[in-house]
């Protein structure tokens, strides 16, 4: 298995010489990251080429990393029905900038492209429509992008003098807690209580 | 001399409260006459942000999120995600572990296409076999109940095996139950398969081609209804399902009359694995004796100060998955269900994204009604299978 994905990998690299960044295949998965501009043409040949036919777009998923200069990253899942083959393509951007989209390519990213975009704020040139999928008419702000907080900034109730549901800030009685299970014996990051006197003036 | 009339087009919602509309789905409906021009389907209604949840919980608390997804087909979702975790901390399942999984999984997809089969027949007029199709489903919960101690949000998969192991009665009761289920679903054949109305309301509806459903991202049912014979369980098998006898049901013309009959046979095939599956039944532990990824019985606890400090750490900290991302898929009764995880080494996921079925077949419906009656929508929607629990996530 992993030697088929050793082959495939290198065959797709040879085709996509100029739009390919970086392959690795791990756990006997197969992931290539490519430049965000190319990602129509990727698709098309990985569509397209004999040796891969990966016809079925499985899934696009957003990740947020807020610590990398390009935040987001676009992950597309292919599969290939008639060589029984995965792949992963992935491809990074920012706030600002648009990718462009896949519709084109397969049809299936529609809606995924759209929950990207309501997840993330990330933005697909091209996509014909562009609305929010997931979450409330007039919702604002991109709910799993790591500095939105799980609470949420509003909260819906019924308003009785108003006959109708209202949305407030939310008000919590409790703040959220989250646990510290970072060992201290294993590479803790902050400076322990107590370790500050050991530097600095003693 | 009669005045030329302009007649404008109708939009009609379509739910979100609509008995053949599965759960909360508001579909906006474009209509010329009685012909559908265009289907807008406004989802989210039942969004609970569960991938954000994960996020903020450890892995083992995650899991009964998946039971919330698909609430028709529990344990298959949490099949994914177990397999998922166990792909990227190299975890070994014990063999009876494995059985069992297989087992619950089969079963899990006959409850799920008893479902299916039953509400698609009511959307179309049909009333008794949902009458017979949920008694059958009544006692397949409480089979889950007595294995897991709940009806339907069993949490029962867990990283490394299942929680319990199962009593021999229950497997007894499972056994005989295999024998009963095909009497009663030819019982419904007869009122379905052969029946006019529901052929007229189904044959030659939401017909897909091959290249059209690979296009649109379909699996499962969804695809082989249309002729593709592609089931995740023989091409890329996990949990010891190359090991088992069994066929892939495939339609040939890709309506809901197909779709239809795929799901009866795949009944029949699951309920051979079933019996498969309790014949061949291995003795031994039902979960990983790795004590760093499973928590120890309650016994041992009781008696020993490692396990006490084991299970104490597993519940509160929980294990920690070495930094990697997998995408693992299984082959739901609703199709492909997938789940993208991404690790950072701590002891909660990621990143964690569900890629459901549902999302993608619902994602073709203004494609598939085009041209269309306005009632063919509800056979249409019925054959789709979807469930708004795992759409809206």
């Amino acid at each position: 298995m992993d030697e088929a994905l050793q082959d495939l990998s290198k065959y797709v690299q040879s085709g996509l010489e100029s739009e390919i960044l970086s392959s690795t295949v791990s756990l006997g998965e197969l992931a290539i990251t490519v430049r965000a501009e190319h990602i129509g043409r990727v698709l098309t040949f990985l569509r397209d080429d004999q040796n891969c036919l990966f016809k079925v777009l499985i899934d696009i998923a957003g990740v947020d990393y807020p610590e990398r200069p390009k935040r987001f990253e676009v992950v597309y899942n292919l599969l290939s029905i008639k060589h029984n083959h995965r792949i992963r393509v992935k491809i990074s951007t920012d706030e600002a900038t648009p990718v462009p989209s896949a519709v084109t390519v397969f049809n299936a990213a529609n809606w995924f492209e759209r929950e990207a975009w309501d997840m993330y704020g990330i933005m697909f040139a091209g996509h014909p429509d562009l609305r929010r999928i997931l979450t409330d008419y007039g919702f604002e702000g991109h709910p799993l992008r790591k500095d939105f907080p799980l609470t949420g900034h509003v909260e819906l109730r019924y308003d009785d003098e108003q006959k109708r549901v209202v949305y407030a800030p939310v008000r919590l009685t409790q703040d959220f807690r989250r646990f510290d299970f970072l060992s201290p014996w294993e590479g803790a990051t902050y400076v322990l209580p107590g370790d500050e006197k050991a530097s600095g003036k003693a | 001399m009669s005045q030329e009339v302009r007649i404008a087009n109708y939009n009609i919602n379509f739910g979100p409260q609509h008995p053949a509309a599965h759960g909360v789905l508001r579909l906006v409906l474009e209509l010329d006459g009685e012909i559908v021009e265009r289907a807008d389907p406004h989802i989210g209604l039942l969004h609970r942000g569960t991938e954000k949840l994960i996020e903020y919980k450890t892995y083992l608390q995650a899991l009964p999120y998946f039971d919330r997804l698909d609430y028709c087909s529990m344990l298959c979702m949490e099949h994914a995600y177990v397999l998922a975790i166990e792909k990227l901390m190299g975890l070994d399942v014990p063999p009876r572990g494995k059985v069992l999984r297989v087992l619950w999984s089969e079963l899990t997809r006959v409850l799920n296409h008893l479902l299916n089969i039953t509400t698609q027949a009511l959307d179309c007029g049909a009333v008794t076999p949902a009458l017979w199709g949920f008694e059958e489903r009544e006692i397949l919960m409480t089979y889950y109940e007595r294995v897991s101690g709940a009806r339907m949000h069993a949490a029962y998969f867990r990283p490394g095996g299942v929680h319990q192991d199962m009593t021999p009665d229950l497997a007894d009761d499972i056994m005989k139950y295999c024998d009963r289920l095909p009497k009663i679903l030819n019982d419904i054949e007869s009122l379905l398969t052969g029946n006019r109305i529901y052929r007229q309301r189904n044959v030659d509806i939401g017909k897909i081609s091959v290249e059209d459903a690979l296009d649109r991202g379909f699996s499962g049912v969804m695809l082989r209804g249309s002729g593709v014979p592609w089931d995740l369980r023989k091409s890329q098998p996990y949990d010891g399902y190359e090991t088992y006898d069994f066929d892939v049901p495939v339609g040939k013309n890709g309506d809901c009359f197909d779709r239809y009959l795929c799901r009866i046979e795949e009944m029949h095939q699951s309920l051979r694995i079933m019996k498969q599956c309790l014949e061949r039944m291995p003795g031994g532990e039902v979960c990983s004796v790795d004590r760093k990824a499973s928590p120890p019985r309650r016994g041992e606890m009781k008696g020993s100060m490692e396990s006490l400090i084991h299970h104490f750490k597993l519940y509160t900290e929980g294990f920690k998955v070495p930094a990697g991302e997998t995408y693992t898929a299984i082959e739901a009764p609703k199709g492909e269900f997938g789940v993208y995880l991404v690790s950072d080494g701590s002891n909660k996921p990621y990143r964690c994204k569900i890629r459901s079925p549902g999302y993608v077949s619902l994602q073709a419906t203004d494609f598939m009604s085009k041209g269309h009656m306005l009632a063919d929508i509800a056979a249409i929607i019925g054959s789709l299978d979807i469930v708004f629990g795992e759409i809206d996530r």
